[in-house]
This record gives structure tokens, sequence and C-alpha cells, in this order.
């Protein structure tokens, strides 16, 4: 029986020739990350287990990017006991200040997770990393401290579900679009426990950008990971950002697969998702009379060049409506100097738009666009639970970048031609 | 292990966001997590709940984010067990890893809010409420690990080997 890309990164790393379904394992791992909000419950199991130090400094990376800059005084005593412990231990990919970007557009960016790799982290959105054929899952606290002291951890091998999806994308339609159809259509327990593996003709014509959107949010949909095939895009992506070896991995024709979907994109219009659950997907056209009082373009969903580009092509020349705040959240340091050296900044700026430092902030109601009671954003993000970004009365609706902006000039939730 | 509490229930889709919102996840004191858990959903849950109690709810349990901040916030107020018709992934193992028991059953809709439910952890078994059911047994790999006293005691016997 053939194996699947999931089960072939995973057997490599169990030292196994096979490996099936629901079997449990001990792989080795290629990275381990941490991030300000997890890291300080996994520093305190590091040192009630007594551990000396961490598998390796190189593959331990730390990035405080969630409530930095420091939203409060907690927040820079966390930042400043994981800065401690980074000296301490000599972890070599250390991220703050001028050099943090948010987490899954940073390491990818520089080149610290490769195709075939096996990568943890506490964070549940780890699994963004599936865009470059890698194995990536989030796991909580405790399971991070294990797998930062031993370089290993247990895992049950994930089924895996088939996403083919062809056909000629629709104007400004972006693997946003695609993943928020994907959970309306599964559910947000759709691939509980799975991988979410994807394919097709719609998916070779997507962008690095988009990919990573979309592996992103495999867990809104209850996956273990979401993962892609390595492509020329990946290779022209990893090549030169790329400091180790790694190995490319692909699925056996007669892999088994739980479910496979097929997904005409051409049919897809651009979707928004109401609140409070990523599956809420419709079409921007069947979401009438939505006033917005911020919009959010950025996150590690969303905070890529490709985004900021489509939202400088839909802002430029006009301005945010009264009332409305926009924020533009450049994900990391090169993404931010890229956009500003290509002049998106003055579009942004001439717009109305406020230009926040990169940052998770947001997303997750820590800061920096805080929702009060009754308030609704639209945003890029990729959660709408119930006072995911402020006030449990306040509400959020996910799209892509697109709708995003042409919402924040328009005042109400609509499609960009509205606008142009 | 016996355990015999009330009921408190919650229906599908409970994510990590309404169990510890997150602007509180800078937090990492027990007590603090517990005194903002199911804020959203219910504010003076934390006073509301006696110690034994059990939470009840529907599929997908514990969705979302990656926070081990939410079994803590569970844990601190003195809720040693979930029962749920499923949960997700990463929650799973992070309650066991915490100490915090999961039940896989489909009851949600046949307990009231402080229904007693006796639950027998090694069987699986709820009683009470006019029910009498065997949950989803708990993967043996999972009792290995609770018998070894979790993954942090198995990693600290390793370490001390090693040394």
């Amino acid at each position: 029986m053939g194996m699947t890309i999931t089960e072939k990164i995973l057997a490599a790393h169990a030292g196994k020739s096979a490996v099936e379904p629901g079997e449990i394992i001990d792989v080795k791992l290629d990275l381990a990350l941490a991030n300000d909000i997890t890291a300080p419950l996994s520093l305190e199991e590091f040192d009630k287990v007594g551990a000396k130090g961490v598998f390796d400094r190189d593959k331990v990376v730390l990035v405080l990017d969630h409530f930095t800059p420091n939203k409060d005084i907690i927040s820079a005593e966390n930042c400043k006991t994981i800065r401690e412990f980074a000296h301490k231990y000599g972890i070599t990919n250390f991220y703050e200040g001028g050099a943090c970007g948010i987490e899954h557009a940073l390491l990818p960016e520089e080149g610290l997770v490769l195709p075939g790799d096996v990568v943890i982290g506490a964070d549940s959105h780890t699994c963004t990393y599936g865009a470059v054929g890698a194995f990536a899952t989030g796991v909580g606290s405790t399971d991070l401290t294990y797998g930062m002291v031993t370089g290993t951890l247990w895992m049950k091998v994930p089924e895996s579900i088939k996403f083919v999806c062809h056909g000629k994308w629709q104007k400004w339609a972006t693997g946003k679009d695609l993943i928020l159809h994907i959970i309306g259509r599964i559910g947000v327990e759709g691939a509980l426990y799975s991988a979410m593996e994807f394919h097709g003709d719609a998916i070779l014509a997507l962008s690095m950008d988009s990919r990573f959107t979309m592996a992103n949010m495999a867990v809104e949909a209850g996956g273990k990971n979401g993962i892609f095939h390595v492509d020329k895009k990946t290779e022209e992506f990893v090549s030169g950002r790329a400091k180790r070896p790694y190995k490319v991995f692909e699925s056996d024709k007669d892999a088994k697969y739980r479910e496979v979907h097929d997904i005409d994109v051409g049919k897809m219009g651009l979707q928004v998702s109401l609140p409070f659950l990523p599956s809420n997907a419709k079409d921007v056209r069947e979401v009438r009379n939505t006033a917005v009082d911020q919009a959010v373009i950025g996150s590690c969903t969303n905070g890529r060049l490709e985004d900021l580009s489509i939202a400088a092509e839909i802002l430029r020349g006009h301005k945010v409506a009264k009332g409305v705040r926009c924020i533009v959240i450049p994900a990391t340091p090169k993404i931010y100097r890229e956009a500003l050296d290509r002049g998106y900044f003055e579009i942004f700026l001439d717009a109305g738009c406020i230009i926040s430092p990169p940052t998770c902030g947001p997303c997750l109601g820590g800061h920096m666009g805080v929702l009060a009671r009754g308030e609704r954003a639209i945003s890029t993000t990729n959660r709408n639970f119930v006072g995911r970004m402020g006030h449990p009365e306040s509400e959020v609706y996910l799209a892509g970048a697109a709708v995003a902006a042409a919402s924040a000039i328009k005042g109400e939730i609509v499609h960009p031609e509205e606008v142009l | 292990m016996i355990l015999k509490g009330k009921v408190w229930k919650f229906g599908d889709n409970i994510d990590t966001d309404i169990i510890i919102p997150a602007r509180y996840l800078a937090y990492t004191d027990p007590k603090v997590l517990g005194s903002h858990c199911m804020e959203p959903l219910s504010p003076d849950f934390h006073q509301k709940v006696a110690k034994g109690d059990i939470i009840v709810g529907g599929s997908n349990f514990g969705c979302g984010s990656s926070r081990e901040h939410a079994p803590i916030a569970i844990l601190a107020l003195g809720i040693p067990l979930v029962i749920a018709k499923s949960f997700a992934r990463i929650f799973y193992r992070n309650s066991f890893n915490k100490g915090l028991a999961l039940l896989e059953a489909d009851i949600v809709d046949k307990v009231k809010e402080g229904d007693v439910l006796e639950i027998d952890l090694s069987a699986g078994r709820i009683k009470g409420a006019g029910i009498d059911v065997v949950a989803k047994p708990i993967p043996s790999f999972m009792i290995e690990l609770i018998n070894e006293g979790g993954l942090m005691n198995y990693l600290k016997k390793r370490l001390e080997t090693r040394a």
C-alpha cells in the first residue's frame, strides 16, 4: 500500500520504512517553536523537570510576536524571562525587537522550515509550514518542553483527506477564499485529527503566499496539518533561504485517503466567514448591509506581500470610510520594508490607514486594535470566535485582503468591484 | 478512580477563546486564569462552580489555539473532568499533560445543568441522571503515559536516568 506525503515524512522521522494512520510513533524533530504567550508555561516546565539544556540550540526557535511591542508590564516580564532563557542556553534563533515578525511568516522567510521537515510549535497555526511540503503541527507548552529538551515527540499518524482543486480563479480570489470555502464545506471539525492535502491545477497556480494562508487555516477545520507538494514555486522560495539540506517527499499514487474532495475554484466567489465560526463561509455578495468599525489586514494568515499588494491595489486613490479604522500589519520586517519600497505605505497613508509594526496583536484581541462592545471588524485573520478580537459582544468577519480593503473604503462588507 | 460532580453544560465548538480569552494569556498563575474561565459565555462561572463539578460539552470541545492556559483554567476551578462528544486534538493532548481528565461520550443532550453524575474514570463509565454509558476508551498509549505520572514525570525520569 502506498503512503501519503504526511505518512512518508513521519515514517522517515520515526526511523521506519512505513507507518499507518492511527499508529503511535516517536518522531525526531527538525524544529521546535514557541512564542511569548506559550513559552512562559513551557519554560516553567523546563525548570520543573530540571532540564540542563535544549536538544539543539539551532533547532529551537523563540519568537516574541503576540503581545509585542510589549503591551503591558506582565507581557514585558514574560519577554524578559524568555530573553534570559535564550541567552542562557544560546538559542540561535531568538527573535525580538526589529528582527521580529509574526512567527509563521518569519520562519519560512528565514529558511528555518524546509520541505520534508517535522516541525512542532506551541502555537496552533504552526501548520502553516505545510505550504513548503513539511509536516508541521501545533502543540501545547508541555509537549513543546518535551520536544525542546529531547528533540522528539510522540505523534499519532493522522489519516489524510485529499482536496483536488481545479478551475480558473476568479478576479481577486486567493488561497484565503479557497480555505474559507473548504472549511465551510467540511465544517470546523471536518478534518479533526487529520492531514489536509491540497492538490490540483488551481493549487499549482497559487502563489506561495496563498499556500501559506491555506495551510495556516488547516487547524480551523480541526486538522493536524495541512500540506502541499513541492513544485517549482516551492523550490524557488526555498532555494537561497535554506541553510541545510532537505528532502522532498510526495504521496504515492496508491496512497490511501479517508476522503477526496473535488473543488472547482471557478465557481467560487470571494468568501466571507460570518461570526462565530470560520465555517460560516458565504459568497461576499450574499453579505448585505453589514457595516464595519474596523478592517484588519495582517496576521500569520494574511500579512504577506501578496495581501499587502492586493490591499494597495484596491486602496490606491481611495479613502477609508469615515469612522472606520483600517489597520495594516506587514507580518515581518522584510515584508514591511518591501511594502515601503514598493510605495504601498504611501497608498495606505493617503487612504487613511494605520500601519502597525509586525505583531499578532488584534487577531486575538491582545492589543493594537481591540474591539469595543457592539463593534464589528472585517479581518484577514483566522478566527471569528466569540470575543476573539475584544469584547464578547463584538464581531469578526473573516475574509481575504481584497474584501477587507474594499470594505474599509465602503464602510460595509462589499466585493471589491463595488468600490473600483 | 471515582468522581462525582455536578454538571455544567456547554454546547458544540467551545473554543479556547471562550475557555480562557487571549487577553489573559500573559498570566501563568492558575488562580488568575481560573477566574476568567468561560468568561465570554458566563462571566461569573468561576464563582458558580464548586470543586469537583464537571463540564459536559458537545462536539469539538477545546477547538482553536494551542494555549495550555485552557486546561489550567478549568483545573484551577477544581473541575477534574470534561465529558464531550469530541475534543479538538491539541486541547486533548494538553489536558492529559496537565492532568485534566477527558472522556468522549455524547451525553450533552441527555443531561441537565445541575445533574449529578458519577464517573468511574478507569472504566470510563458515566452514571446518573437516568444515564448509564461507557465513554470511548482512552487510547492505551495515553493510559501508559498517565501511569507514568504524565509526560513531564516521564521526561524527568528520563533525564535523571541519563544523568
